[in-house]
Formats: structure tokens, sequence, C-alpha cells
């Protein structure tokens, strides 16, 4: 673009941005700050400088037991997006590359089962897990949280898989390449990307995820949700023991969330606007 | 060409996907449909059975119920009115030429990271506590009175965070949509001597217009939903100032275990939800014919 920028517009435009941008930001950063102060420094007023004590994230596994709730988190949103993964790979592959009359209305329908609000089948699906013995269980809740992704899971999947363009598999075919040799060397390579922002975006989603993880949860198979959930009712002085909670909670996913901008607009948009 | 072979090999690939989701959404839904008219009381079960329409009647005649569809639609267009306008300012903001812009990109997206539990708990115990948090503090050193944000304007309060962590979602969205717009347009349009307003108007909004449609459809069927914001602060107190639908289904089935009445209340969220459904369904179905 050739139109010039001035230097003043710029440093005025650069202000304006930063100074929103830290507001937007600032609860984030108040509660890492906050982490690292004692309970009483967190209580003294507002104060941006910690004495940078360490004790609240010791406290926080000693008399929480966080770890446990963590490794939940990881083990819950990994293991539903890969299971999530195994299930859709397929079927967006069978819908980017061999279309028929009826792939549209089936992409629009499994969007539509997204539209469902969860609490509508709330108690069913409690009945369901009770009677099953699933409550409180990883397996269970991984299941859960694969069905309420896998249809942004498939969407993603085959707004990648649609950009491969057909002809590179008749040239490798013309080339004489076996069905197995074009699957590993024609089209594995350039689909790796694509599987790898899905997997990404649903992580992301799966850790965040809010409802079923606290009402199907009491225990042994609760993530970080339920945890910080438990600090709903107040317990003392507890405000630097929340935000070493909260720092750790959001701390990984923030980091990813960072890697996946892109990404996630084309995913929570189903590829409306890229 | 596709084969007859190739064809049914497309339909076993598709096959675990729609059948599990099948499943998913047809079982539940029966059940809840069922539900909802049956009196059925796990603590009580001695005059368990069908009742007809009756939940739908006790639940439309419990005072909550109106409240909390007008709770629900509050916090819905708050929201929406909040992080669409809010959006677009920002995203014209964060696109104008500046030193580290990608900085502000992921400080800005980053809320949107948050897990609602520990948004709704931040805001409440560091922010707007009214003796510890922040705007108490500010409040104090301007000599004023801190605010019972909780107490005195709970949705207030709770449509701040929502509306918080969904900002960063529409600003992103928008900005994504307004860097595709072509320079060379901007341009000419510059060159013709239209003004920044003229400029917004004429060219940059209709540009945007989709992305800001997909952002009002996705941000409502998410904000019908909200619960964890509502369940670690307010509890849908007080009285039910704060409670919204969803937040009534889960008192009336877990709580009280008014399995028929919440039912009644899942059956009214899904026609609701429905409604919304068929425009977002008609504006992304839109884009699969390009």
């Amino acid at each position: 673009m050739a139109r010039a920028v001035t230097t003043r517009h710029k440093t005025i435009a650069t202000a304006a941005a930063w100074i929103v941008a830290l507001l937007i930001f600032f609860p984030i950063l108040y509660t890492i700050i906050t982490s690292f102060k004692s309970e009483q420094e967190a209580i003294q007023g507002f104060n941006l400088l910690p004495s940078g004590t360490m004790e609240s994230y010791t406290e926080v596994e000693a008399q929480n037991g966080y770890f446990k709730f963590f490794l939940n988190s990881v083990l819950l949103s990994v293991g539903s997006t890969i299971l999530a993964l195994l299930i859709a790979v397929p079927a967006a592959w069978s819908m980017a590359f061999s279309p028929s009359k009826r792939t549209k209305d089936i992409l629009m329908w499994m969007l539509s089962t997204k539209m469902m609000p969860a609490v509508a089948v709330l108690f069913p699906i409690y009945l369901i897990f009770r009677d099953t013995g699933l409550l409180d269980s990883r397996v269970g809740l991984m299941v859960m949280l694969m069905l309420i992704n896998l249809p942004i899971v498939v969407w993603m999947l085959y707004t990648y898989f649609r950009e491969i363009p057909g002809e590179i598999l008749e040239a490798a075919r013309m080339d004489g390449a076996s069905l197995w040799n074009e699957i590993i060397y024609v089209l594995t390579p350039m689909a790796v990307p694509g599987i790898a922002s899905t997997m990404l975006l649903n992580i992301i989603l799966a850790w965040n995820e809010a409802f079923w993880t606290i009402r199907l949860t009491t225990t042994e198979a609760a993530p970080l949700t339920a945890f910080i959930s438990s600090f709903s009712s107040p317990q003392g002085l507890f405000w630097a023991k929340l935000s070493a909670a909260s720092t750790l909670a959001i701390a990984p996913i923030l980091i990813m969330g960072w890697f996946s901008q892109k990404q996630l607009v084309r995913g929570l948009t189903f590829g409306a606007v890229k | 060409m596709a084969t007859q072979q190739t064809r049914s090999l497309a339909r076993f690939m598709m096959a675990p996907s729609v059948v599990l989701l099948l499943v998913w959404m047809i079982v539940p839904l029966v059940f809840t449909l069922w539900f909802s008219f049956q009196q059925y009381n796990p603590l009580n079960p001695i005059r368990d059975g069908f009742v007809g329409f009756s939940n739908y009647a006790l639940f439309y005649s419990n005072p909550a119920f109106l409240q909390s569809i007008l709770n629900t639609l509050t916090i819905v267009v708050s929201v929406l009115l909040i992080t669409v306008i809010g959006g677009i300012l920002l995203a014209l903001l964060i696109d104008q030429p500046m030193w580290g812009q990608g900085i502000v990109r992921i400080l800005v997206i980053s809320p949107f990271f948050v897990m609602p539990p520990v948004a709704a708990l931040v805001w409440k115990n560091m922010i707007m506590h009214p003796q510890y948090g922040v705007f108490a503090d500010i409040a104090r050193f301007f000599g004023g009175q801190p605010i019972d944000w909780f107490g005195q304007h709970p949705l207030t309060a709770i449509i701040i965070i929502v509306a918080w962590q969904w900002l960063p979602f529409a600003t992103l969205i928008l900005l994504t949509s307004l860097q595709s717009l072509d320079g060379e347009q901007k341009e000419a349009a510059e060159m013709d001597g239209a003004g920044f307003v003229s400029r917004f108007i004429y060219l940059t909004l209709p540009h945007m217009s989709r992305a800001i449609t997909v952002v009002i459809l996705i941000q409502t069927i998410f904000l019908l939903s909200v619960y964890a914001e509502i369940l670690v602060t307010t509890n849908g107190g007080p009285g039910y100032a704060s409670t919204n639908l969803p937040f009534l289904v889960y008192q009336k089935a877990l709580l009280e275990f008014k399995i028929g009445q919440a039912s009644a209340g899942g059956v009214i969220a899904v026609i609701l939800a429905n409604i919304v459904a068929f425009f977002a369904m008609r504006a992304v179905g839109k884009n699969l014919d390009r």
C-alpha cells in the first residue's frame, strides 16, 4: 500500500490501542500478580508489585490437591480430542473427496446438534450416567466432551480437506501411485496442518467446557473447571490462593490460544470468516 | 467419477459420526420430552405418572419463569450490543498502523481463553468485590462509595463479565474480516475524497456485514446458555434477579428434583434455541454454496 502513514497518526493509534489492550488484559494480569502475593498483601488495596512469594502455589497443591484436577483436565481435553479426530477424520475426508448430493445437508444437520441447549438434556444425561456408573468417571466425561465438539471437528476438518486440490490425487494416480502411496506421500503431508490446528482448537474448547464438566463430576474425574468452581463460596482469606489456582488453570491454554488465533476464527465461524 | 465402490466406502467412513450424533441428539431429547409430561420426583415417587401439560402450566405460572426468560434475553441482547459495537471499534483501532500490533492482538484476544469459572471468580473477587476489589479501590481513591455489584446489580455484573469474555471473539473475527478488505478499493475511495466516516459507512461496514452476522449468531447460541458465570457468582440471586432459563432448569432438576417442570423448561429452551438456529443455519448454509 502506498498510503503514507504519518508518524503522528501512528503514535496516537499505538497509544490508544495499547491502553485499551492493557485494560482488557488487566483482570488476567492482576490475577497473575496477586498469585505472587501473600494472603495479607492480597487484601491490602491496589498494588502491582507483589513480594514474589510462591506460598500460594504450594498451598493450592498442599491443601486442595491441585495437580489431580490439572491431570484430569489434560486427560479429558486431549483424550476427547483424539477420540473426536479418530471418528471425524474419515467422515470429513469422505465428504471432502467424494461428496454426494446429501453432503451439505449432513453437514448442516451436524451443526444443528451443536445448537441444542445442554440444559435441555441435563436430567436424561444425568440419569443415563448415573445408571451406567459413568457419573464422575473420566471415560464418561471424555465421551461427553467428544460428542459436544464432534460437529466442530468434522466441520473444521472438512473446510481444510476441501482445500486440497483433487487434481493432485489424479496426477499421483497417473504417475502410478498405489492408493497406499497416495495416502502416505500425497494426502497426509497436506492434511497434517489442518488436523493439527483442529486438534489445538478442540483442546482449548474441551479444556474450558464448564457445564458438563461441573455437573457430571464430583471428585475422581473433576477437572480444573470444577476445582475452580469450588472457590465460589469464600473460605476466609483466599484471594492469593484463588489467583494462583486461576493462573495455573489458564496459563497452558492461554499460550496455546495465542498460537491458534487464525484457526480460532476459522473453526468457530465454521469457515464462514477466514 | 465416483464409482459404486467409493460411494459405499464414503458412506462407511461417515457412519460413525452420523450414528453417534444421531443417538446423542435423539435419545436425551426424547427422554426430556417424555419427562415433561410426567410427574416424576425421585425423592417422592408416590404420585408419579402422566400429567399432560400441567408441568408447562406450572413452569409458566412460576413467577421465576417469566423473570428467567427476561433475564436470558437481557443477557443476550446487552452482551451482543456491547461486543458488536465494541468489537467494531476495537477492530478499527487495531487495524491502524502501529507499533507492537502483534502484542496488542494477543492481549485483546486473551480473555476468550479464560475458562468461565475463572473469569467469573476473578471478576467477583479481584475486580468487583465491594471491599477488596479494584473497583472499590478506585471508588475509595476518588472518595466515592464502593458498589456492591452482586448484591445491588447482579445482572449487570454478570453482563459485564460475559461481555469481557466475548468482546475478544467479536474483535478477532471482525478484525479478520476487516483485514481482508481490498486495500486498493480503500485507496480509490480515499482518492475520490471519501472521508473516514463515509468510507466506513459505504465501504467498510457492508464488507463486514457478513462477519457481523456470524458474530451475532454464534454468540447468541452461547449466550442463551450462560451457566458457570451465574453458578459461581450470584447463584441466581438475590431472589431470581440473575437467574436465566438454563439456571432455572438446573435448579428445578438437580436441586428441587422437580424433573417434570425442569423438562418442560428444557423443552422451552430447545424451542428458543431453535428459533435462533433457524436463522444461524441459513447464514452459514449460504457460505457452502459459494
